[in-house]
């Protein structure tokens, strides 16, 4: 491959942050190694639903603006995201959106054929862009598309089914490379990039049960923090207040539902167990709307979440006594549920069985995104009013080249993420700071020249941890295992928390690592053995739970989606802080720092969206612009 | 936070027979399973609860049985295989319509090479995919201004092919598609209907046209269009309903009229 000289960058993880990253980087000359444990076209973005925001013409006329996007998304997230990167973000937005459509984005239009837009959760203007209820899906294919073509020049080289098992470091502690494992061979070997992309998502499986993919464990975060890079505020977990219990997972009930003019509510009376048809307007109790008359059902996702928690929980009027609330959108009539919301309201009928036009949902909070992720830093313009382009330390980790985009990146989004804003991260993430990438890539001497010995030791060190792996002897199960540790940070570190519990949350994951020191595996052979993945990376879960409960227990305060009910007021004092977590390798646990936020643009205010206290008697319901 | 309560009692008993085979190119076994299910539950939690406690119905230690599986919910294509000889995804396979007592058969795609179990190679789809050129020929990332101006029923219509997740469904129930495990015959054999369904999609895209001709020259040659044999099982089998049967219509009529163009140019 000529193009770039002897310099290539590796981006792990084939979603929407790393394809836009791939494109970029090899747009920019350099050649692109894409490591993704699934095809890329199945990644984890195609369950992104409902759109993407950008401040838009029809918005701007009504006083919207980029800085009106930069301001909801700091307050949505209360205060604890950097400002600049997410002014940036907000200001890259309406191109990120042009380009979508130029690479044919199939988004919904006006009868004029105009881009339609919809309302979203923390704005009181249309500014959200959609494709049906599948937006991640068709934007991920839209990357893929374009990735495909820069492949077929020879300019990407993608391996996929093959795992991310940690970054190689030099002497001086600089990422030089990967080592991965082919997941049909399972062969180990190491791969030398002058720029590492960490682009591996969440990790929705440290929950249990959540909306996310099966291969959202977070373990490649993890690694990459058990090398040495820190991991920032990971205690911050979106906990979505619209999706499905199942079996198997929470399937996610898209926030566009509400913004299309769907109603949350349950019966005024305790039991009521009459068909939600037989219920007249009276006697139900829109409670998002009563509580808040300026947002209505598109409160952030964390009022929500606690107020459906409250409902269900605290007042016992859960549908049914149990923990459900309705999402009706019967009266929205079905062609125009079918046009908007297609995707979402054939998912509820396919694993629910019944017709959301007909009757209304059932729904119930499910844990859905992570704001935490690897520490990064970034260069701010002197004003603060956005970032450097091509900065060569673009959401670099504290590992110099070693990078993470997306979800796998802490930045953005604070403590608590408005919805529509994720899929605007990961492009943003990709297309903006990949240039940064290539130009730090590009100034390094060439990892090809150094040597083999940092490769071979980190390749070896793989190789052992799976041998013991498949050696252990023990009695232990890795899928209970996991499925305990699911259980407990569902319990304790999600929409609730309190130190006395967080405290015994430590100390039941640290007997679930004495007892996975103690595994047994069911396969141990060598030929695609996905029981062997599994359990590697529940070791590695556990080891990123550790931190995230931790951080919980140090930040003694409630920001965002972090509730405590022992500290229930946010502190600006002290934690108006990132959560940094370094892994201590003598101990296996977490050493916790807080770094102080700068809040140079918007100055903090009380996060409230006019909540009216006790206010069962108002009814005055959101009326957003047009 | 408290787990919602789980819909009651009614758990029973399912007895499965899955098709297994250890690497590619070996012989494969059926090997049964019986597993206690919690309504609504899906194919996936079953095989799921295999993976955790490996044992047949006849007591015995087995490994895992080897599956792909992603997003769940229907969107991402991973989970396809052929259930009780209907080719599906098996997130969106409930339990609850299996009669208790029956056996439920399991087994990998027969279009594919297995790689184990249930795990196929669906490669080949994606390489038709770079056949066709299924892209709009993008100058940059960089900022250009939009893309085309576009009508509500011309987006409702790319729409609907554009929610194509790759699965192979159309490809496991077309009697024109074979299992090709080698990568030099894939060119000369039916590239089959989701890939010429895209290539549609493509065509109607007012950038994407651009590489219409080149699109159509693929398909008019050997494994293009002309292979169709008129079954219709895909559009049957296909799970987001895409209209298949008209997109290789389309297609077809395009590739006509630019043979009789070319006839008349000359070219």
């Amino acid at each position: 491959m000529a193009a770039g000289g002897r310099h290539r960058v590796i981006v792990v993880g084939g979603g929407l942050a790393g394809l836009s990253a791939t494109l970029r980087i090899s747009e920019a000359g350099l050649p692109v190694d894409l490591f993704s444990i699934v095809p890329v076209k199945r990644s984890h973005s195609v369950c992104a639903q409902g759109g993407i925001n950008a401040c838009n013409e029809i918005a701007r006329q009504q006083g919207y603006s980029e800085h009106e996007h930069f301001d909801e998304s700091i307050y949505g997230g209360d205060f604890l995201a950097h400002q600049p990167p997410v002014y940036e973000m907000a200001h890259w937005a309406p191109r990120i959106i042009d380009l979508l459509d130029r690479m044919g984005v199939p988004f919904n239009r006006t009868s004029e054929g105009q881009r339609d837009l919809r309302l979203f959760g923390g704005s009181l203007y249309k500014r959200t862009h959609f494709a049906g209820a599948t937006t991640g899906q068709q934007l991920l294919y839209a990357f893929d598309e374009q990735v495909r073509r820069v492949e077929v020049e020879g300019k990407v080289t993608k391996h996929e089914y093959w795992e991310f098992l940690g970054p190689v470091l030099d002497d001086r502690r600089r990422c030089i490379g990967i080592v991965a494992q082919d997941l049909r061979t399972m062969q180990i070997r190491a791969f030398r990039a002058d720029a590492v992309v960490m682009a591996t998502g969440g990790c929705g499986l440290v929950f249990g049960k959540s909306t996310n993919s099966v291969m959202c464990t977070g373990a490649a975060a993890s690694r990459c923090y058990q090398a040495g890079a820190f991991y920032a505020n990971g205690e911050f977990i979106q906990v979505h207040p619209t999706a499905i219990p199942g079996a198997d997972k929470l399937r996610l009930m898209s926030e566009s539902a509400r913004g299309e003019g769907g109603r949350v509510w349950v019966p005024r009376r305790k039991g009521d167990a009459r068909d939600p048809r037989q219920i007249p307007d009276a006697e139900r109790y829109y409670f998002l709307e009563e509580r808040y008359p300026k947002y209505g059902n598109i409160v952030p996702r964390d009022i929500a979440t606690r107020e459906i928690f409250s409902i269900c929980v605290h007042d016992g009027l859960g549908v049914g006594g149990g923990n459900m609330v309705y999402l009706d959108l019967t009266h929205l009539g079905r062609a125009y549920l079918e046009r908007k919301l297609g995707g979402i309201i054939e998912i509820y009928r396919k694993f629910v069985g019944e017709d959301p036009a007909e009757l209304p949902m059932k729904i119930f909070p499910g844990v859905h995104y992570s704001m935490g992720g690897l520490w990064t830093t970034y260069t701010a313009k002197p004003d603060s009013k956005g970032l450097v382009h091509g900065a060569p330390n673009s959401m670099m980790t504290n590992i110099e080249g070693l990078y993470a985009f997306g979800e796998a990146n802490y930045q953005y989004h604070g403590a608590n993420r408005l919805g529509a804003n994720a899929l605007l991260s990961c492009i943003f993430d990709g297309l903006f700071c990949g240039a940064g990438v290539a130009n730090a890539a590009r100034e390094r001497t060439p990892a090809v020249e150094a040597p083999a010995t940092h490769f071979d030791a980190a390749t070896k060190r793989a190789e052992e941890r799976m041998k013991s792996l498949l050696a252990a002897s023990g009695t232990e199960n890795p899928y209970a295992i996991g499925k305990e540790l699911g259980d407990e940070m569902t319990a304790a570190s999600t929409v609730v928390k309190s130190g006395p519990r967080l405290e015994q949350s430590l100390a039941t994951i640290a007997s679930l690592r004495e007892r996975y020191a103690r595994i047994r595996l069911s396969d141990t052979g060598m030929w695609t053995n996905q029981t062997l993945a599994h359990a590697r990376a529940v070791g590695d879960m556990l080891v990123l739970a550790e931190a995230i409960a931790r951080g919980g227990l140090e930040r003694k305060e409630s920001r965002g989606s972090h509730y405590r009910t022992d500290f229930t007021e946010r502190n600006d004092d002290k934690f108006l802080a990132t959560t940094v977590a370094a892994y201590d390798p003598t101990t296996g646990g977490s050493r916790i720092t807080f770094e102080r936020v700068e809040c140079p643009l918007v100055e903090p205010r009380k996060r409230t969206y006019g909540k009216v206290e006790g206010g069962a008697t108002a009814k005055a319901v959101a009326s957003p612009h047009a | 936070m408290v787990a919602p309560k789980s819909p009651a009692a009614g758990r029973r008993t399912l007895r499965l027979a899955i098709r297994r085979q250890e690497s590619p190119g070996v012989k494969s076994r059926w090997e049964r399973f019986e597993v206690e299910v919690e309504p609504g539950s899906n194919l996936i939690s079953v095989l799921q609860g295999i993976a955790g406690r490996p044992t047949t119905a006849a007591g015995e230690k087995t490994t895992p049985v080897a599956f792909d599986c992603g997003c769940l919910e229907e969107v991402c294509g991973s989970c396809t295989m052929v259930v009780n000889g209907k080719v599906r995804q098996a997130c969106s396979c409930l339990v609850d319509q299996f009669v208790e007592g029956d056996e439920i058969t399991v087994e990998p795609m027969t279009k594919f090479p297995v790689v184990r179990d249930l795990c196929v190679d669906r490669s080949r789809l994606f390489d038709g995919l770079k056949r066709v050129k299924a892209w709009v020929p993008l100058d940059g990332t960089y900022h250009l201004g939009g893309g085309p101006k576009e009508s509500p029923q011309d987006q409702e219509t790319r729409y609907a092919l554009a929610t194509c997740m790759s699965c192979g469904c159309c490809l496991e129930a077309c009697p024109q598609y074979k299992v090709e495990p080698d990568a030099t015959t894939w060119a000369k054999e039916f590239v089959g209907a989701a890939v010429i369904s895209q290539a549609r999609l493509f065509n109607m895209h007012g950038t994407g046209q651009v590489l219409k001709g080149e699109r159509l020259e693929v398909l008019s040659g050997r494994g293009g269009v002309n292979d169709c044999g008129n079954a219709q099982n895909c559009v049957q089998v296909c799970p987001k309903e895409i209209p298949l049967t008209e997109s290789i219509a389309a297609v077809g009529r395009q590739a006509t009229v630019q043979a009789v163009k070319r006839f008349f140019s000359g070219r």
